[in-house]
């Protein structure tokens, strides 16, 4: 069975910097696979690229056996690839429930002309997305929120909000930028299990940044460990907490009595303010 | 008293056309953060090409307006295509240099194909105002308005109602949210110069008819600043208010100062009043209040 995302030797310098180097791995249909490693290790860059915003200067990225390497955020937006971002992306001046049918934009087929011409197949038309959006909004129990300014939402709201516009467009597969990122421990549990329920119950295939290892552990299926630019272990969650590589990048050179398991749930995240623009 | 009516009546019609233009410079700033100074000098091309194409006597009016329309959406693309979306990410101080640079290399190319000289743009309407309840009021004004009015209830439903329009609110909030939910913007972008034209060629034909056609035309355009520092940079509704101030306030300014100063306060009083503007609302009326931390 071929992966329905392959990233094969993909590469991005950024000036002098080397951010991604020859990164390879693949993701299959249905699967929640973590990318993880310690800041500046080249994760968020990884995500830009799969999702158009940053193009590799090498290597190249299938999504469903479509070449996607280089094209327009637009393009591969509609081909299926939905995304959230650290520092959240949403349209800030426009209401909870605008934000949303936004979000279902790839599936709007008809023009201008085509709407005047037959108003009724319009009606419908709009009838159904927002009943998708309202299945959304069910979904992320965000029903009293829908007519609020989103950049008036608490943060950890604008996250689940965030989530949701991903979500409207029906994604085949979801990648998620440390959506759990600046929040406390009640919304990280609401977000990972909204995140588990969109795998499971959906099968939308997710490909999680995090950087709460509690999170990541308990939920993914598989975790790729970056670390300057590289990969440097794949695996299951139990496999990679035992590579000593991973240990060492996440602990420097010579690891003193501190282990991985005593990391975790203290959530090695960075702030939005302090996280360098990948 | 009915000097007052006189001239706040006219005021306002004429304002809905300032109105307009700005709308359409509001237009460009909004989708795509370019203050665009050559607005006034689309306006221009728009009436030369009027005055033209009428001045041949090959096409009837009801012919010239769709031609004139189709001739300025295509060259709003092309500003953009060729200009414009080569400076995307450049500072903004370059962006602004290469649209006065726009500015004067379109009355250069306006002279230089049409010659200088002030052409005629004769549109049917009768010269003799009407008078209603003591109030003359001039007939190119009320078909300003009625052209100002239809064309910005046409944007209103567009962006409201349209798939395109919406996507164009969606660039002006966020580029990055519009990309991830398959918005082209590039396309967004190209369409807001092609409104711009639309916006152009209404503005041209109609102060082409009241002003005369040559390049000073262009200075029309310098009035969208006052109109959009009172309105707000970013603000649609913005612009309507503020085109509606200028021309009330400059018509009666006009008229109850031009006696003791010999004329020309309409070309000054808009811009004492931006100045005003700016000292206590620096974003305008409607505009957003962007709040840089540092």
């Amino acid at each position: 069975m071929t992966a329905q995302l392959e990233i094969r030797h993909v590469s991005k310098v950024f000036g002098g910097v080397q951010a991604v180097n020859r990164v390879t791995f693949d993701v299959n249909q249905g699967e929640l696979v973590s990318v993880i490693g310690p800041n500046g290790a080249g994760k968020t860059t990884v995500l830009n690229m799969i999702s158009g915003f940053h193009h590799p200067d090498l290597g190249s990225i299938v999504f469903e056996g479509t070449d996607i390497t280089g094209r327009a955020p637009s393009r591969i937006a509609t081909l299926g690839v939905g995304r959230t971002f650290q520092n959240i992306a949403l349209f800030r001046g426009m209401t909870v429930l605008d934000n949303l049918m936004l979000g279902r934009h790839v599936h709007m087929k008809t023009g201008v002309l085509a709407g005047m011409l037959y108003a009724g197949r319009t009606r419908r038309e709009e009838v159904e997305h927002r009943r998708v959006v309202e299945d959304v909004i069910d979904f992320l129990e965000i029903e009293p929120l829908r007519k609020r300014v989103v950049g008036a939402l608490p943060f950890g709201l604008q996250k689940r909000v965030e989530l949701g516009r991903a979500l409207a467009a029906h994604p085949k597969i979801l990648l998620l930028d440390e959506p759990m990122g600046g929040m406390n421990v009640e919304e990280k549990e609401d977000m990972a299990r909204f995140v588990l329920d969109v795998n499971d119950e959906w099968g939308t295939t997710v490909v999680l940044v995090e950087h709460d290892m509690g999170v990541v552990m308990d939920i993914s299926q598989r975790v790729v460990v970056m670390d300057l630019g590289e990969t440097i272990a794949e695996g299951t969650p139990v496999d990679v907490k035992a590579n000593p590589l991973v240990i060492k990048a996440y602990l420097g050179g010579k690891t003193g009595a501190k282990t991985w398991a005593g990391r975790r749930g203290t959530g090695d995240r960075i702030d939005a303010s302090t996280a360098r623009r990948a | 008293m009915e000097f007052f009516f006189d001239l706040t009546v006219n005021g306002l019609l004429v304002g809905l056309m300032y109105a307009l233009v700005a709308v359409g410079f509001v237009l460009i700033y909004k989708a795509t953060s370019v203050i665009n100074f050559a607005q006034g000098d689309l306006v221009m091309f728009a009436a030369y090409g009027a005055a033209v194409m009428l001045g041949l006597g090959w096409m009837p009016l009801w012919a010239v307006i769709p031609v004139l329309a189709t001739g300025m959406v295509a060259l709003g693309f092309v500003l953009e295509r060729g200009i414009l979306r080569p400076l995307i990410g450049q500072p903004v101080i370059s962006v602004i240099m290469v649209t006065i640079g726009l500015a004067f290399v379109l009355q250069g190319l306006a002279a230089i194909l049409w010659k200088a000289g002030t052409r005629e743009l004769p549109l049917p309407v009768r010269v003799e105002p009407y008078v209603v309840g003591g109030v003359f009021i001039s007939p190119i004004n009320v078909v300003a308005a009625v052209t100002a009015i239809l064309s910005l209830v046409a944007f209103g439903l567009f962006f409201t109602r349209s798939r395109f329009g919406i996507a164009m609110r969606a660039v002006a909030d966020d580029q990055q949210a519009s990309m991830t939910v398959g918005i082209n913007v590039r396309r967004v972008f190209a369409l807001s110069w092609a409104i711009a034209g639309i916006a152009a060629a209404a503005g041209g034909l109609i102060w082409g008819n009241m002003l005369g056609v040559d390049t000073f035309l262009a200075l029309v355009g310098l009035k969208v600043f006052p109109v959009v520092i009172l309105g707000g940079l970013d603000s649609i509704l913005g612009a309507i208010v503020g085109g509606l101030i200028v021309g009330l306030v400059e018509s009666i300014a006009a008229g109850y100062l031009d006696p003791y100063v010999g004329g020309g306060t309409k070309d000054f009083v808009p811009y004492v009043l931006m100045i005003l503007v700016l000292f206590v609302r620096p974003h305008g009326f409607f505009g957003r209040e962007i709040i840089e931390r540092v």
